[in-house]
């Protein structure tokens, strides 16, 4: 935030940028750093192919996908925003890239957008599981396919581990935040502890030191 | 009643319990598939596991898969609408109210609050599905580490470690 904007400066970044309203060329917008500039106009089309490309390329994991072409590639949401929604999303039932792709969809065009953006998502991934079954019901197995996906296991792995490192990085400056992610890893991936529980634990006594916190 | 309003009815409650995505609530999923409706055997729920796992795309494709399975194309669909369709409307209202609420205090707890616990459960879905790929040995942990690395630090895309990976499980080196 540059002395240029001035004590206004907080409203601008209250500024939603859903805006249909606005006249802004659409693709004045990719491949630009979305912070606090004038409001982002994502057209249906772009959403769909947006999310089409999320889900195609979602391979043990659709997650690092999505955060690539919001925050890295289209540059539609910035990271702190991505890590917002994702953690809303993380608490609602339900797939949480589907309800990523909803509430990202209805950030830029209301209900259609959310249908747009959920509908981009799904399609090819639909359609190679419906052939994957017909082929394996065709031939009966599928040679091969434990091996690759055994493969391909070790790399997902990877890039999902990337994928949080990258969204754990704003909370290295804030040890309480620090201490809560670190709790949330160690209990479900090395004690493997049961998720509902777990949440229903922490979520309150990390909202809670959150509202005392000191500004 | 038939096998459509069967799977529409249990996969929509499902879609509302599911806090945490269709990982959670897979042992449900086999409970009512395999042991209440005999919708499937144990080993074609197998089969359907994997192949979902096959495909790109969210982790719910295995309940396209058992609708499918079930009822055809016209299963298949309606059990993938009933999978998203509650959860989905849900969001969209929650995403509202929490767009008009933007600057409220009580949001701001909540996503500083929340947040951190988002992220410790990405770190640990990675961490739990690079262990599912460990029993082989010291290749399978370079390739997790090799991926993880190039991620954080090049903008090279990560399909390619993908293809490579997924060719490297076929040779049998992973």
């Amino acid at each position: 935030m540059g002395p240029r904007n001035g004590p206004q400066a907080p409203q601008a970044l209250a500024v939603p940028r859903r805006s249909r309203g606005t006249s802004r060329p659409a693709q004045s917008i990719i491949g630009r750093v979305s912070t606090s500039g004038p409001p982002i106009r994502v057209t249906l089309g772009e959403l769909y192919r947006g999310f089409f490309h999320a889900g195609a390329r979602g391979v043990g994991g659709v997650l690092p996908w999505v955060r690539r072409m919001l925050v890295e590639e289209r540059r539609w949401l910035t990271a702190a925003e991505f890590t917002d929604l994702f953690s809303l999303c993380n608490f609602l039932p339900g797939p949480n890239t589907v309800n990523l792709s909803i509430v990202v969809g209805a950030r830029f065009h209301g209900v259609r957008g959310a249908l747009t953006a959920l509908a981009g998502m799904l399609t090819l991934p639909l359609a190679v599981v419906l052939l994957l079954a017909a082929l394996y019901a065709r031939f009966g197995a599928l040679p091969g396919i434990d091996a690759v996906l055994r493969g391909i296991g070790a790399a997902a792995g990877g890039l999902v581990l990337a994928t949080g490192v990258k969204m754990a990085a704003p909370f290295l400056r804030r040890p309480r935040a620090l201490a809560v992610l670190l709790v949330t890893f160690a209990v479900i991936a090395l004690l493997r502890w049961p998720l509902v529980p777990v949440l229903l634990a922490l979520a309150p006594l990390s909202v809670l030191a959150a509202w005392f916190r000191r500004p | 009643m038939s096998p459509l309003v069967s799977i529409a009815i249990r996969f929509a409650v499902l879609s509302l319990v599911a806090v945490g995505g269709v990982t959670a609530v897979i042992p449900e999923v086999h409970r009512i598939v395999v042991d209440v409706h005999h919708w499937a055997s144990d080993a074609e729920f197998t089969q359907m596991f994997v192949i979902a796992r096959a495909a790109p795309g969210p982790n719910m494709l295995l309940v396209t898969l058992i609708g499918w399975h079930v009822a055809g194309l016209p299963g298949a669909l309606v059990a993938t609408a009933a999978m998203v369709a509650p959860s989905c409307t849900l969001t969209y209202f929650v995403s509202r109210v929490w767009q008009r609420f933007r600057a409220a205090r009580w949001r701001v707890a909540l996503e500083a609050g929340l947040a951190p616990i988002a992220v410790g459960l990405v770190i640990a879905t990675g961490w739990i599905v690079a262990r599912g790929a460990q029993d082989t040995g010291w290749v399978a942990y370079a390739v997790t580490a090799a991926t993880a690395a190039l991620v954080v630090f090049t903008r090279v895309t990560p399909l390619w470690p993908l293809i490579a990976a997924g060719a490297l499980g076929l040779l049998e080196v992973v």
